[in-house]
């Protein structure tokens, strides 16, 4: 028979307990708690100061006629379903040949690899905007080796500006995503590759029918964080294309900045805006999750 | 003909890796090199030294202060990590140790707040600062960033390898629960907290869109601010911008070769 913990127990237990997380728990009330509810009562209201006044769902039916919303959303899918899968596909790959047997400068590869992902994200946003300015370094070198006879608009097109955001982006954070690929095909049992091997399967099928199942747990975490952080992404577009050109660069978290501090503050639709990304974030998680228990199953 | 195979499959390896690694530290010898070049020549490609490193600081520091500009991002990461170790990981070790239903309950509550976007957190987080006339300030900058979510999980899964020996042996010995985490389990956990440190000071020295929202006096800008505006402007000096870049890239580096295992380690420990 089981016994309930003496009561002395237990104030001690929850004297200490409290106390111990009572400062992190003032913070975070005030600092995370208080601003999603306040947020989400911001977007069923509009106006300023006293003047601010009840207006339901107006702000979401707004979303639907605002072509620079609309415009934000479809950048944000862009680089979400072309970025991340090229990025991850360059992990993966990078990683396998990284975990390699009897590879020469292996910390050196890797080290190399990584190196990246220790810039600021501003610092490494300035950088890419000088390297593809029209008459920069990239444009140089293509029209100096051949590749072009004209050099490329990267930041006035469109289609080009979307380009150096993706390059950009693939090059701060496949290292990332490699470091945890690697450490998990660390953990591979080599057996297993030694017994395909030694029944002739390839190289190839090896990768495709060992590593990738193996890896798939950490392959959907670092997709999740991956797609995350596009859905957040506002440090690079802010500081390389600005948004532009014809807004065909601006992010879902741009476009909340500017309709709060640049142009005529109206933190109302703005916090709409945000609950937009809230929701894409939890879809995600949701979807997360059911994979995950498909997985378990 | 199989070893054959292999030899080119291997040299494909190489190939592969040395191509990537090469894309990778590129944009590093360009920011050293574009450093020392004025800004036309840096426009136009020139990947080889100039000698316009010390003009181009010069013009920096004509257009900032820059010790201060360094003191405010030192002072801001550095009484930021302090804060968010303290904080944390006395939050991160309570939860562990003091188990109950109800704190589980708003731990899990926690870890649900790791999933919402700054971006929905920013605006009222930008009027209560005004209310409290605390905007334009570092602590406003600090504040927010205290009790981290992550860091608090970080320090209660790393708390699990805790023996709970060393505690029972340290109530014997008549401690308060205080001294046990001041003196017995802090020591302990060094590299936990050496993690930790590279994951709050780095987040902290990068730092952009909330310093960007909540200081606006050119006094208190940090590195990262001074840089965004550098490369900004209507026709940007990339000589400048690039010397401001390397340094800002420094500190960082330089955590990073230092602490390169607990850096890596601090990153792999949102899977573990």
């Amino acid at each position: 028979m089981r016994h309930p913990p003496a009561p002395s127990y237990r104030r001690f237990y929850d004297v200490n307990g409290w106390a111990f997380i009572s400062a992190a728990l003032l913070l975070m009330a005030a600092f995370t708690v208080y601003p999603i509810l306040r947020s989400l009562w911001m977007s069923v209201h509009a106006g300023q100061g006293t003047m601010v006044h009840f207006v339901g769902v107006d702000n979401v039916v707004r979303l639907w006629s605002d072509p620079i919303f609309l415009r934000a959303l479809t950048n944000t899918f862009i680089f979400l379903i072309i970025q991340v899968p090229i990025m991850i596909v360059l992990a993966l790959v990078m990683a396998s040949c990284l975990n390699m047997p009897h590879l020469k400068f292996r910390g050196l590869l890797r080290t190399a690899v990584f190196l990246p992902c220790v810039t600021s994200l501003v610092a490494y946003s300035v950088l890419f905007k000088s390297m593809f300015s029209y008459d920069g370094i990239v444009n140089a070198t293509l029209l100096h080796i051949g590749l072009l006879d004209t050099p490329i608009p990267w930041m006035t097109d469109p289609f080009w500006s979307r380009c150096v955001i993706i390059s950009a982006l693939t090059w701060r954070w496949t290292g990332y995503n490699m470091v945890f690929y690697l450490a998990a095909m660390q953990n591979i049992d080599k057996s297993i590759y030694e017994a395909a091997r030694i029944d002739g399967i390839s190289a190839f099928r090896r990768f495709v029918s060992i590593t990738i199942p193996m890896l798939k747990p950490v392959i959907l975490f670092t997709t999740i964080t991956s797609t995350i952080g596009t859905l957040q992404l506002f440090d690079e577009v802010m500081n390389i294309t600005g948004g532009g050109p014809a807004d065909s660069t601006l992010s879902l978290s741009l476009y909340i900045y500017n309709l709060s501090f640049r142009y005529v503050p109206n933190f109302g639709y703005a916090a709409t805006v945000s609950y937009v990304i809230v929701a894409l974030v939890a879809l995600l998680a949701v979807a997360q999750f059911y994979l995950a228990r498909e997985r378990d199953q | 003909m199989n070893a054959l195979f292999d030899k080119l499959r291997g040299a494909a390896v190489y190939v592969f890796l040395g191509v990537m690694a090469l894309m990778s530290v590129f944009p590093f010898a360009w920011m050293v090199i574009s450093a020392t070049n004025v800004s036309r020549d840096v426009t136009k490609g020139k990947i080889t030294f100039g000698s316009a490193l010390f003009d181009n600081y010069a013009k920096f520091a004509s257009l900032y202060d820059v010790p201060l500009v360094f003191w405010n991002s030192a002072k801001i990461a550095v009484v930021g990590t302090v804060l968010t170790l303290a904080v944390s990981s006395i939050a991160g070790y309570g939860f562990e140790v003091f188990r109950s239903a109800s704190r589980e309950r708003i731990y899990q509550g926690l870890l649900l707040s790791m999933m919402v976007p700054f971006a929905a957190l920013m605006i009222p987080l930008f009027t209560l600062m005004a209310q409290f006339d605390m905007l334009d300030t570092h602590m406003a900058v600090i504040l927010p960033t205290v009790a981290s979510a992550y860091l608090i999980f970080y320090f209660r899964q790393s708390s699990k390898a805790f023996p709970s020996e060393l505690r029972e042996a340290a109530r014997l010995d008549g401690l308060k629960e205080w001294q046990i985490f001041l003196f017995v389990y802090v020591p302990v956990m060094r590299s936990t907290y050496a993690a930790a440190f590279i994951i709050a000071f780095m987040a902290s020295w990068n730092a952009f869109l909330w310093p960007l929202i909540a200081l606006q006096s050119t006094e208190l800008k940090t590195i990262t601010l001074v840089l965004s505006s550098l490369g900004s402007a209507y026709t940007p000096d990339f000589g400048v911008t690039m010397v401001a870049t390397v340094l800002a890239t420094i500190p960082t580096l330089l955590v990073f070769f230092a602490m390169q295992r607990q850096f890596v380690q601090g990153m792999l420990g949102s899977v573990k």
